[in-house]
């Protein structure tokens, strides 16, 4: 098996256990970018001599005894939206194309502080807005499942680097599913932990009261290792909390006996396709063949998710997007008669087409004749689904169904129609609405060989169960790819 | 100008609100930890959350809910138990993320009252609508030989309270009392210094006029940031005519903003209201609500100061000082306390009094500083009320080691010690002196004897200078007349 094959885990206890140095590691992480970065395109920034000098260190630390870490020395990735001081970071926008920032964003630092090799920034929708990571202003990922398909998005450099074997692992953001969905449609597990969990300082917002960090993982051992790291309160985020039940690792164990599952009737209507709906429904049963139990329901307010989220997105994101400007930093147009010039034509040609878009949809809901009318009703339609949450919660400690509606769409074929492209969220957007933790892991291909995923929703803070179940069903599911 | 009047002649009543910005006096911003210090080098107060930079986050300094909570409480207001943010979004380059965190839904004081003074003699109770936080924005400096405009963002994220009265004031005159009001409650919580000039307190009047017995209110207009009471009293009468003018010529007023060009005194349209600018104001997302426990406010409440009006009647019943005292002791807190502690200390208030009215408020002037700024202790200011009481120290010796004392708080009693300054309390050494003084002055003897009574001071001054003024001009002044009377 070749080193790039092993899983972040492993390969840590294997440099723990100094079998492999981490020098070994990069080399064989850096031979596979060589090889193949080419073709699918994960990173806008490798940095091979920061990730050599890095590797030293830690490799002193390894060596010295002082750093124990599980993923000490293993090299990952980190989506282009996280702040990494003095290395790039350009939210896939020529708005921040040269953009350098003198920070990095808190959760880089818990992984870097543990040893956690950084080897580069992965692609993604420009400043996360897309769902095929075709809207960066970098050029396009292709799904290393199937070159003609699109990784999903908007972590789709994140996806593709780890599906590719470019990383070990990758840092993803999720604001309407952005994890979920390319773990979906790249056969990975990726979590979107319960809002406050992962510090946000230093990731780039896009919709401040919904993104969260999280990991796109090769499995659910690795993902729970990774987000184990990365819970902890920073008093840098004010909505970051003290939480606990962050034991990931000591809640993998397997066993779902007694494990109450709800599955909402109405993700199982029209516009999915018959082969997500029927894995999805396989693995539902082989939950109930483990001894859960495992029932349909009706849950509310299911259809008005996606308006109610790019409603709330769009407004937050068109005021986080303000301050590219032209002013401080970023793009700035080389010709301009006045302010409103300058502004005008900085932002006109530093934004790509769907972040113009949602701006314009975000000012538009947020102008004092649509307030209320749109903004304050997407706050109340969001409080209704939290409580049809809440309710769905006293009987069910798990809700199951799909990531997304279908497999990976093919390169080009989604940015046509974004209203199309939106709808598809409607399974992940939830949890971004209602705060609460979601994992999504393969359950199966379809005809063509495209990994499908199977998605568990829990209750606030209640990722420990979420992992548990993953688990137990990755082990009955049994080896992927 | 006539505008001042409560009654104007012309049978029209100005109806004016204001908005006053405070800028709170903490140590670090509102959302960050840079310094808010005053006059720094442009840009050295900046980090890249007050920057704006992508991916920082805003935490908010609880010392600024604090202070706000304070002002609430004197100005009488409701504090809002479930208070937040919001963000005000508008393009400008000293706006660093293009918003402004400030606070619309709920405030965090609301419906208060201030008593202000009137020119009648009585009082009279201004509504406060709200006060409000938010974060001051940069400063633009304009080079325009060059044609560049540069940003200085060492005041961007600096606390602001905005306190928005009712239109319950009618005249120039209640709007300079109801600033001055505020003002003292503001700096004797110390939360600001208020110094207009500084811009540390800035007022946006909103005005419009109605005919007398109307109650319907005008249209109103607002002036933006006038910087000082003479500019807010013109501005107030040059708007108010302009009203008027309009209505008697059958026109309309239009809602706008307006900038008054003090040098030319006429104010100008910046825009209308349907120029208004849309702020899409929403709730800060970065943020979590804001509650304020009872506790919280309680801690507060038992933490405020005497204030003037109190502190002045208690004055008229404790001390025996003459009312113009009072008013010039209690001006300033940090004066007002010295005052108390000194008083408590030598058992002298009026003596205590005159230091502080006398010298301590001229060299204050003299070396353009604060009150608060004072480094001397009460206890060495009755010290040396003691000294000179005591007959230690004359007059002038006094003045000198106060003016040591002012500036560095020494020991008066060591100091006087030190120097040798006690007076010269023997008679016979006196009289030595008074001699030799008569003897080396015969003309003024001459021109003394002959009834020129005025020789005797110029004598005076003579005797004191030859002991180095360590003698007690009293002592000096009566052998002085002895001698004199046996020639």
């Amino acid at each position: 098996m070749g080193l790039t094959e092993l899983s972040a885990v492993q390969l840590g206890k294997k440099i723990a256990a100094k079998e492999i140095r981490v020098r070994e590691a990069l080399d064989a992480v850096f031979a596979k970018t060589d090889a193949s970065e080419g073709k699918y395109h994960c990173f806008i920034t490798l940095d091979k001599e920061g990730a050599y000098r890095q590797a030293e260190q830690v490799q002193e630390r390894i060596d010295a005894g002082v750093c124990d870490s599980m993923l000490a020395g293993v090299p990952m990735a980190v989506k282009d939206n996280l702040c990494t001081a003095g290395l790039r970071t350009t939210c896939a926008s020529k708005m921040l194309a040269q953009f350098v920032p003198p920070y990095s964003a808190a959760a880089v630092e818990r992984l870097q502080a543990a040893g956690a090799i950084l080897i580069g920034k992965t692609n993604m929708d420009e400043f996360a807005m897309g769902s095929t990571t075709e809207t960066s202003a970098f050029g396009i990922t292709k799904n290393p499942c199937a070159e003609d398909r699109v990784p999903g998005g908007s972590s789709g450099g994140s996806a593709a680097a780890v599906a590719a074997g470019e990383a070990y692992y990758a840092l993803g953001t999720d604001t309407g599913g952005s994890i979920r969905q390319p773990a979906s449609h790249c056969g990975l597990v990726g979590i979107k932990p319960t809002y406050g969990s992962v510090s946000r300082y230093g990731l780039i917002a896009y919709a401040s009261s919904m993104d969260q960090i999280g990991p796109l993982a090769k499995d659910v051992t690795d993902a729970a290792a990774v987000l184990e790291l990365l819970c902890a309160q920073d008093p840098k985020d004010a909505v970051s909390v003290k939480r606990e039940g962050t034991n990931f690792c000591g809640a993998l164990q397997e066993g779902v006996k007694g494990l109450r599952i709800g599955i909402p009737k109405a993700y199982f209507g029209q516009g999915i396709s018959e082969e997500v709906s029927a894995a999805v429904l396989r693995a539902a049963e082989e939950f109930k063949a483990a001894g859960a139990v495992v029932e349909m329901f009706d849950l509310a307010y299911v259809k008005y998710a996606v308006p109610a989220y790019y409603t709330i997105a769009d407004a937050e994101a068109s005021s986080n997007l303000e301050r590219y400007d032209g002013i401080k930093y970023g793009y700035r147009a080389e010709e301009y008669a006045d302010l409103h010039g300058l502004y005008r034509k900085s932002r006109s040609a530093g934004f790509g087409t769907e972040v113009k878009r949602r701006i314009l949809l975000g000012t538009f809901v947020l102008s004092a004749d649509c307030y209320e009318a749109y903004y304050l009703k997407a706050l109340k339609v969001r409080r209704l689904i939290r409580q049809a949450f809440e309710n769905a919660f006293a009987d069910y400690d798990v809700i199951l169904g799909p990531a997304a509606p279908a497999t990976a769409p093919k390169l080009g074929e989604s940015l046509q129609d974004p209203l199309q492209m939106y709808l598809a969220d409607i399974y992940t957007v939830s949890a971004n609405l209602t705060g609460l933790p979601a994992i999504c892991l393969p359950c199966g291909k379809d005809r063509a060989g495209l990994p499908i995923g199977l998605q568990l929703t829990g209750r606030a803070f209640g990722e420990e169960v979420l992992f548990r179940a993953a688990y137990t069903y990755e082990k009955i599911r049994g080896a992927w790819q | 100008m006539t505008a001042g009047n409560i009654i104007a002649d012309d049978g029209y009543e100005t109806v004016i609100g204001l908005e006053v910005h405070v800028e709170l006096a903490t140590k670090t911003k509102i959302f960050c930890g840079c310094s808010t210090k005053f006059g720094a080098a442009v840009n050295t107060q900046v980090c890249p959350v007050c920057a704006g930079m992508p991916g920082t986050l805003p935490v908010l300094n609880r010392r600024v809910v604090d202070y706000a909570i304070a002002v609430g409480l004197a100005l009488r207001c409701e504090i809002t138990r479930q208070s937040g943010f919001d963000r005000k979004n508008y393009f400008y380059p000293d706006n660093p993320q293009n918003y402004q965190i400030s606070q619309l839904y709920a405030p965090v004081c609301q419906n208060g009252r201030v008593e202000i003074d009137t020119a009648a003699g009585g009082t009279k109770a201004v509504g406060i609508h709200e006060i409000h936080m938010e974060e001051d924005a940069g400063k633009l400096i304009h080079d325009g030989a060059a044609g560049i405009t540069y940003v200085d963002y060492n005041r961007a994220g600096v606390p602001l309270l905005e306190i928005v009265s009712e239109p319950d004031l009618r005249s120039a005159e209640e709007v300079i009392a109801y600033l001055e009001k505020l003002r003292m409650y503001i700096r004797y919580l110390g939360v600001s210094d208020c110094k207009m000039q500084e811009g540390s307190m800035r007022a946006d009047v909103n005005l419009s006029v109605r005919p007398i017995g109307s109650t319907a209110y005008g249209t109103r207009t607002e002036m933006k940031n006038l910087n000082s009471y003479t500019a807010i009293t013109h501005a107030i009468a040059s708007e108010r005519m302009r009203q008027i003018e309009l209505l008697k010529a059958g026109e309309t007023v239009v809602q706008e903003t307006r900038r008054f060009d003090e040098d030319r005194g006429v104010s100008y349209s910046m825009r209308s209201k349907e120029e208004a600018k849309d702020y899409r104001y929403f709730p800060e997302p970065d943020l979590p609500g804001l509650a304020i426990s009872g506790e919280w406010i309680a801690r507060i409440r038992s933490a405020q100061p005497e204030f003037r009006p109190e502190k002045m009647a208690r004055y008229r019943k404790e001390y025996d000082i003459p009312e113009y005292d009072i008013a010039v002791l209690t001006e300033n807190r940090a004066l007002a306390e010295i005052f108390e502690e000194t008083a408590a200390l030598c058992g002298q208030p009026k003596k205590a009094a005159n230091w502080l009215m006398g010298e301590t408020l001229r060299l204050l002037k003299e070396q353009e500083m604060e009150p608060e700024e004072i480094c001397f202790s009460p206890a060495h200011l009755a010290a040396l009320i003691g000294l000179v009481e005591r007959k230690v120290i004359n007059a002038t010796a006094a003045k000198e080691v106060f003016a040591v004392m002012f500036a560095k708080d020494v020991d008066p009693v060591e100091y006087v010690e030190e120097k040798g300054l006690q007076q010269e309390q023997d008679a016979g050494a006196v009289r030595q002196v008074c001699e030799q003084v008569l003897k080396d002055n015969p003309q003024s003897v001459a021109d003394y004897l002959g009834g020129k009574d005025r020789a005797l001071g110029f004598l005076v001054g003579q005797a004191m200078k030859a002991s180095k003024g360590k003698a007690d001009p009293g002592m000096v002044n009566r052998l002085l007349k002895e001698l004199l009377q046996a020639k």
